[in-house]
């Protein structure tokens, strides 16, 4: 190759790799914003010019977890030398923390509502990927009647517009009283996972020789036993990979949360905007919030690398 | 044959007499998802189609009256309805087109020899990953028209992006494009990488130009992935609420899925909502089915 390439091939490379370099800044520019804002001190965050050199500090995090008020008064000095330093942090910024009639640090909303998105996003990634491996192994195995109709089926059932599905689904929460409850949360993403799943998965088992499964059933394994000693662990990258994409999927759904949810079961996408109300939002706390948000998918996306095109494909394209 | 011993499993074979029959298993593992969709997905959906023939007000105890094809009717009339059509299919038309641009040109520059191919390639793919909503929120800020870091990298002064209702709307088809470009890119690069190498050289024997060259092999040997690509970001741009849902609350970046929501929860109209979700839903259904049918083609390639 290196033989035949002419003196514009190598200009139009150079070309190339400056573009794809203007390309990855642009691309990633507006990451690199949330993060740097994440830790700037509040009144560098919406300055003209941008603020690019700062003294990162970690006083948006802390605040992004505390409860906190308008300080009417400035703390004493003695009150300011006895605070923690987190609680220090919070005076610096114009603010007091906020206690309880016993003096306990009151929390923000954000750390339920992080725990509340852990607590949908696995459960129903768990049975979205459960249900959807075994499904796809029963459609790549054995002889289903009009299997295509049944998978196109299954796939449909995926792109209903979320708030189409929503409508009906809130009257019917509302008479059974799952509005606002997980349960209620991991159903619906549940559903919303297992076409996906099983589509991913069926494109997993089928690359699976069946010689493997003939071998074990002469060997005097059952079939059930076949499946779980023989097939499952050479499905496991498969899993692990559809795993990650329906966690992400659920962890980052917005209509539904919004429309199912109000608090108790509220997840992070909706309850993060909410806090962009009326006056002048703090970015610094919100951009603190974003990245702890993003943090998981983008180490997801990295382990994920290899599988994206399959996964973003319904596992039509494999390469 | 292998494959039909397998499928057909001998009824008084060894194994199949061992633990549960293959036909047990089968239904045991396909069985509990059908059911679990018909529940989930196809029931509601019944349940929403008779109270779209009906004037039911979730918000009031009212119990409904049946009005027939009253709804319907009265949604199919509404000028203001088909303009939040006209300005879904603006949004589809400006995001898409913008997509397919910027990810396929960025998928015929990545499609070389570059340093660090890899990492470049996973780092651009990142923004598609993230959620739209939380990310679509700190948009906001980028677009700010004072201290917004898009008017001061490219000089606008104090453009007004999101609320100027002429901008509004491509503010929120920008972000999208941001968004949803790295996919457009993952599968043109697919598509690219499969073209095989010996057409190209054979192209340079016979002197054919670049543009050539890309219109008669780059172009149609990636077109079927490509298609792939457009249907279902066309598919995904015509149901999109969060963005535009977040950015703004301008009268013309009211999509059609965001009308619903405030016919529905904000309104409380639930009889007439659930029509319009049907009208919705027979579009989504139709793109569906085309973007199906291209996916099994280029299964079966």
């Amino acid at each position: 190759m290196a033989a035949v390439q002419t003196t514009s091939e190598r200009a139009l490379n150079k070309v190339a790799i400056v573009g794809v370099l203007i390309a990855t800044i642009i691309f990633l520019a507006p990451i690199y914003w949330i993060v740097s804002t994440s830790f700037k001190p509040r009144n560098l965050a919406t300055t003209i010019p941008p603020t690019v050199l700062f003294e990162p500090e970690i006083s948006p995090f802390v605040k992004l977890v505390l409860r906190r008020s308008q300080l009417r008064e400035q703390p004493s000095p003695e009150e300011y030398a006895a605070a923690p330093w987190w609680e220090r942090l919070v005076f610096d910024g114009g603010e007091k923390v906020v206690r309880d009639g016993q003096g306990n640090v009151q929390l923000s909303g954000y750390p339920s509502r992080f725990v509340n998105s852990l607590i949908v996003a696995i459960v129903s990634t768990v049975l979205a990927v459960g249900m959807g491996t075994i499904t796809a192994y029963g459609f790549s195995r054995f002889k289903v009647k009009g299997e295509q109709d049944w998978l196109f089926f299954i796939l449909s059932t995926r792109m209903l517009p979320p708030v189409v599905v929503a409508i009906p689904m809130f009257l019917m929460y509302r008479a059974v009283g799952l509005n606002d409850t997980h349960l209620g949360l991991i159903i619906l993403y549940t559903a919303f996972n297992l076409s996906f799943s099983v589509w991913l998965m069926k494109g997993f088992i089928d690359e699976i020789p069946r010689e493997y499964e003939e071998a074990a059933l002469v060997d005097g394994y059952t079939r059930m036993e076949a499946f779980f000693k023989v097939v499952l662990p050479e499905a496991a990258t498969g899993i692990a990979a559809t795993a990650v994409f329906c966690f992400i999927t659920a962890w980052n759904e917005y209509a539904f949360a919004l429309i199912m949810t109000r608090r108790t079961a509220q997840t992070a996408p909706p309850f993060i905007p909410s806090q962009v109300g009326s006056g002048l939002p703090d970015w610094t706390v919100i951009a603190s919030g974003t990245f702890l948000f993003l943090l998981p998918v983008a180490i997801f996306t990295f382990l994920l690398r290899n599988h994206l095109l399959r996964g973003m494909s319904f596992g039509a394209i494999r390469k | 044959m292998a494959t039909l011993t397998m499928t057909t499993l001998d009824p008084q074979s060894k194994a199949a007499r061992r633990g549960l029959s293959d036909l047990a298993i089968r239904n045991l593992f396909i069985i509990p998802t059908i059911i679990f969709l018909i529940v989930f997905n196809i029931f509601p959906l019944l349940y929403s189609l008779g109270y779209s023939f009906t004037d039911f007000r979730a918000s009031s105890n009212a119990p409904a009256n049946f009005v027939g094809l009253d709804n319907y009717r009265t949604l199919l009339n509404d000028p203001f309805i088909w303009s939040n059509f006209a300005i879904t299919a603006k949004y589809v038309i400006v995001s898409v087109a913008g997509q397919v641009v910027v990810g396929f040109g960025v998928a015929l520059l990545l499609n070389r020899e570059i340093p660090f191919k890899g990492l470049i390639t996973t780092l651009l793919l990142l923004p598609m990953m993230l959620s739209m909503a939380v990310v679509g929120l700190f948009w906001k800020l980028l677009y700010d028209p004072s201290f917004g870091i898009i008017n001061y990298a490219f000089g606008l002064g104090r453009f007004e992006w999101l609320s100027n209702p002429d901008m509004a709307l491509y503010a929120v088809a920008l972000t999208d494009i941001w968004m949803w470009s790295p996919f457009v890119m993952l599968l043109s690069l697919a598509g690219l990488s499969a073209v095989p190498k010996h057409l190209y050289e054979a192209a340079a024997i016979d002197r054919a130009g670049p543009i050539y060259t890309f219109f008669r092999i780059t172009l149609p040997l990636v077109a079927p992935i490509l298609m792939i690509a457009i249907i279902f970001r066309t598919m995904e741009a015509f149901k999109t609420f969060d963005l535009a849902y977040i950015l703004t609350s301008q009268p013309t970046t009211e999509v059609i899925s965001i009308r619903l929501y405030k016919m529905a929860f904000q309104e409380w109209q639930t009889g007439m909502s659930c029509a319009l979700a049907y009208i919705v839903l027979i579009m989504v259904i139709a793109i569906t089915n085309i973007y199906v049918k291209y996916l099994n083609k280029v299964k079966e390639r």
